[in-house]
């Protein structure tokens, strides 16, 4: 790495206890809703009862008429205040259709939840009594909520300008060399995949708090978001219209993000409008029934998956075909989820010579759908591990044996596959190895065998992944149709007494990027933690960034703050060899000395240069004084964090119950920057994997009315429902990385669910049962075994 | 509107409060204790967790005037000053926390668990959190956070 690298215990790379947690542990962390300024109204927001409906006409007098009501809106009112008011989407495609996506509705609501009127008033209690008092006309329409239904089906348009529903209809892959393939090969298996709708759940329901100067026509708004830049950018120029220039946005503490906090939602920018018209601070905080109806659900991936494969193992090709619901709206990467990010990668961790997959992105009176921790990727590795293993069946092999004949050789990176990735490195086959070594493989095969000879049913689930992680670099997203940068922006100062300050694009919902972005520079500056501090969420203190999704931020961000670091301690270097009166190539630096080569006494601390470089009087003639740098860092290509995971369970085909006995998760996420907080996220991961095997999933009756709709209704996990974690990793550096890092933040939760869901199905192979579909509920499993025939 | 008394952490506190006002909107809105945070108010995710006379309770699932009188511990009180509590110590060693929404709840659960059990298994502790959902940890750490307070306990007393 650096040539900081001889320090004798490197803080890169160990175990730091994070520096976020006791403000947290002592409950003195400051979330959204615990900001309260004076003369702070609430708002309260009136949402459709109605899958679909058209707005005959919205009453408000009876909420204007009660008591601390300040002021009631419609959608009407926001659209004659003349705003930009179209939430736009940040990916497009060929033949993409746009909806204009209101902040309240107009003319008609497409779900359940679509705002539709707002009420400020002088507490939250009188804001959410008089939004039930707004009374709101509808002619019912009929609805679709299946996305296979709204193309297929003779159902209404949730658009008028999405002809049955189409969204888009998106293809990926050579499908001529697949028909080849699939004619030319010895066997061809098929199955079908149902994905449900996963509601993230992040523990803090999304908020907002909004201050309007109307002196100063200025701005700020605090909100649960994982990359406040983002919301500026979208708010200045597509809904608000307020001078990015005379808008702040804030992310204080966020409580947990998955994807959910990434969007801009209408109610954010329906706080901000408010606070415009009431010329008082408004908040808005979700409950978690809101959260259910509007944060965007992921997902909802209706698959068939056909797989074409010889006799000795080798696989030939494969054919998807996906209708991906979008929900009623298009939300920012709505488009991009379930095509680019999911069809790239559909070869897994194999070499598979042709590829094609055919994608319909189809809108449906549901709330829309985004990207979720994994986005894309896990969905795209499920299917490829999926159909894996019904090709072993096929086959009558190991499902282990089927995918160590087809994965990619070490030697053969970079390697193209034919989904268009260049992977750039892995070591597959070890680390699908030390997953094996960990449950014993060979001997829970026997074990197994014997068992069944009892009558109990253990299944051994083995699946691999690999994640496209970090999305980049700009220019080739933007080829692709991405509206946003693939980079992030840090700079790197070293203020005039020697303390250093990162501010960085990111921003943090748990990950603890105030650690690690602290032992990155800590590693590179040959400074002590202690003196570093990381700024993040403010885009008044950060002037640019991205922010923290798609595993980006340790890649992407420490990315820049090591280059940044880098830059930093080149001009200090430089300093360095003018005071110390020597050329530059002679000053060495480690544990923050710069010293003259062969004089170890003749050195300089960079905390001293950075003092120096503040006071100017003695710098080098072409160099301008002051110590700090701007780095915005463009990767070249994504990174490719992949690993193994498996999972071993016993399953009660009279009871239908699912036991998990052990569940291995080995990780490569190339250099490790701190090891606890790189378990913490597999741990998390692998939680949620098991969550949509098992558990979640959220439906709509027939009326489009969302059935899971509170925290009794949706099974996110709680303890006593998931195992002890056994994780370890391989360590293949990424060879583009400045710090060879991958990213971890969604390994886990890609690899969970295609690694349950193989278990249950290994543990039911006597009963012909080759796949289930998930939720595996214990009732699922009875009726796959015969129950109730 | 009616009046109540809570002592809170030790300090006795008298409000107004509506009839229909929730103890945790008495304790976080009223008295600005801010740790415990309110999730889902239907009683489920447990990030609202506060002491109620020894009780360990999820303070959403109450009205402020049913607490009228009570004796009330919340997260703010469980660090002595600037020394962390042997629970708080052992969440952060074995990072059993990550965005920290539930933490409060959590730590208050397991802190109240903890004043009866002795040497629980991790099968017990994980009974014992049940009702508090995490959604970044998978609880492993905080199950290992738990089982090292409780160890370390144990070798004090």
């Amino acid at each position: 790495m650096s040539d900081a690298e001889d320090v004798a215990e490197s803080v890169f790379g160990s175990s730091v206890e994070r520096r976020e947690d006791v403000p947290l542990l002592k409950g003195e962390a400051t979330y959204t809703d615990d900001i309260d300024l004076p003369e702070m109204t609430h708002l309260a927001i009136r949402r459709s009862d109605h899958a679909h409906a058209r707005i005959v006409d919205v009453d408000t007098s009876d909420a204007e008429a009660m008591d601390d009501v300040v002021a009631v809106f419609t959608g009407q009112d926001v659209e004659d205040s003349g705003i930009p008011n179209a939430i736009p989407t940040a990916w497009d495609l060929p033949n993409l259709v746009q909806p204009k996506y209101r902040i309240l509705a107009l003319e008609k609501v497409r779900h359940e939840g679509d705002g539709v009127a707002a009420v400020v008033a002088e507490s939250r209690h009188a804001a959410r009594d008089a939004v039930d008092r707004i009374d709101v006309e509808y002619e019912e329409l009929d609805h679709v909520t299946e996305p296979r239904d709204a193309v297929e089906r003779d159902v209404p348009e949730v658009h008028e300008e999405a002809t049955d529903n189409v969204g888009f209809d998106f293809e990926l892959g050579d499908a001529d060399a697949v028909d080849e393939a699939f004619a030319d090969a010895d066997h061809t298996a098929s199955v079908d995949l149902r994905l449900p709708r996963i509601i993230p759940n992040a523990m803090e329901p999304r908020a907002a708090v909004a201050d309007w100067d109307a002196t100063t026509e200025e701005m700020r708004i605090w909100m649960t978001s994982q990359n406040p830049h983002l919301h500026r950018m979208l708010m200045a120029a597509a809904t608000l219209g307020i001078p990015e220039n005379k808008l702040q946005v804030i992310a204080p503490e966020v409580g947990g993000g998955f994807g959910s906090k990434i969007y801009h939602y209408p109610d954010e920018a329906v706080t901000g409008w408010a606070s415009m018209q009431v010329e008082r601070p408004v908040k808005w905080q979700a409950t978690r029934s809101e959260s259910y109806q509007t944060d965007c659900h992921g997902r909802d991936h209706d698959t068939t998956a056909e797989i074409a494969v010889d006799d000795d193992g080798t696989v030939r090709g494969l054919r998807v075909e996906t209708y991906a619901g979008l929900g009623a709206h298009l939300s920012q990467f709505g488009s991009a989820t379930p095509s680019y990010l999911y069809t790239t990668v559909l070869s897994g961790q194999y070499q598979i010579p042709a590829i094609h997959a055919r994608v319909v992105g189809a809108f449906t009176n549901t709330t829309p759908v985004d990207a979720y921790r994994g986005a894309g990727r896990a969905e795209g590795i499920y299917v490829i591990e999926r159909a894996m293993d019904v090709a072993a069946r096929e086959l009558d092999v190991d499902p282990v044996g089927l995918r160590k004949h087809n994965l990619v050789p070490s030697e053969d990176f970079p390697y193209e596959s034919a989904a268009a990735l260049v992977y750039d490195s892995g070591e597959y086959e070890h680390g699908m190895d030390t997953a094996l070594d960990h449950v014993d493989y060979e001997a829970l095969r026997e074990r197994q065998a014997e068992l069944r000879e009892e009558g109990r049913y253990i299944g051994i689930g083995v699946a691999s992944f690999v994640e496209s992680a970090g999305l980049s670099p700009s220019e080739a997203a933007g080829n692709l149709g991405s509206q946003a940068g693939g980079w992030e922006s840090a700079i790197v100062r070293f203020d005039s007494t020697g303390t250093v300050t990162l501010f960085v694009g990111t921003a943090d919902q748990g990950q603890g990027h105030r650690t690690t972005y602290a032992q990155i520079a800590a590693e590179e500056l040959g400074v002590s933690m202690d003196d570093i501090e990381v700024v993040e969420g403010d885009t008044d203190r950060i002037p640019q960034g991205m922010g923290t999704y798609g595993s980006r931020s340790a890649s992407v961000g420490g990315g820049a703050v090591a280059r940044g670091a880098r830059e930093v301690r080149e001009k200090a270097r430089r300093i360095a060899a003018h005071q110390l009166e020597a050329s530059v190539d002679d000053i060495e630096f480690s544990d923050g000395e710069f010293h003259v080569a062969g004089a170890p006494d003749r050195s300089m601390h960079i905390q001293g240069i950075a003092h120096q470089a503040y006071l100017g009087h003695d710098m080098p003639d072409d160099m301008d004084p002051g110590l700090e740098v701007t780095n915005f860092y463009d990767p070249e290509n994504f990174t490719f964090p992949f690993g193994t995971h498996v999972a071993v369970v016993e399953v009660d085909p009279d009871t239908g119950e699912i036991d998990i006995q052990q569940y291995v998760g080995v990780d490569d996420c190339g250099e490790i920057i701190n090891p606890m907080v790189v378990e913490g996220q597999v741990h998390g991961g692998i939680a949620q994997g098991i969550g949509a095997a098992l558990f979640e999933g959220a439906s709509y009756d027939e009326d489009g009315h969302l059935e899971t709709r509170r925290m009794d209704e949706y099974a996110v996990p709680h303890s006593t429902q998931l195992p002890d974690f056994e994780t370890d990793n391989t360590v293949t550096p990424s060879p583009h990385n400045p710090i060879g890092v991958k990213g971890v933040g969604e390994s886990a939760t890609i690899a969970g669910t295609p690694t349950l869901v193989a278990a249950v199905a290994d543990a039911l192979e006597p009963f012909d049962v080759d796949h289930l579909d998930i939720p595996i509920t214990p009732e699922t499993v009875w009726r796959a075994t015969g129950g109730g025939e | 509107m009616r009046e109540i008394t809570l002592t809170v952490n030790g300090q006795r506190h008298e409000l107004t409060v509506e009839p229909r006002t929730l103890l945790v909107t008495a304790l976080r809105e009223e008295l600005d204790y801010r740790g415990a945070n309110v999730g889902c108010e239907t009683g489920r995710c447990g990030a609202c967790t506060v002491r109620q006379d020894g009780d360990a309770i999820k303070s959403c699932t109450r009205f402020a005037v049913q607490a009228d009188g009570a004796t009330i511990e919340t997260v703010e009180g469980l660090a002595d000053d600037d020394e962390l509590a042997p629970i708080q110590e052992q969440f952060q060693e074995n990072h059993g926390l990550q965005c920290g929404y539930c933490t409060p709840g959590m730590l208050m659960t397991a802190d109240t668990f903890l004043r009866d059990a002795d040497d629980p298994s991790r099968e017990e502790i994980r009974d014992a959190i049940e009702g508090n959902l995490c959604r970044c940890t998978g609880y492993h750490n905080i199950v290992d956070a738990i089982e090292a307070t409780a160890d370390q306990l144990g070798e004090t007393e």
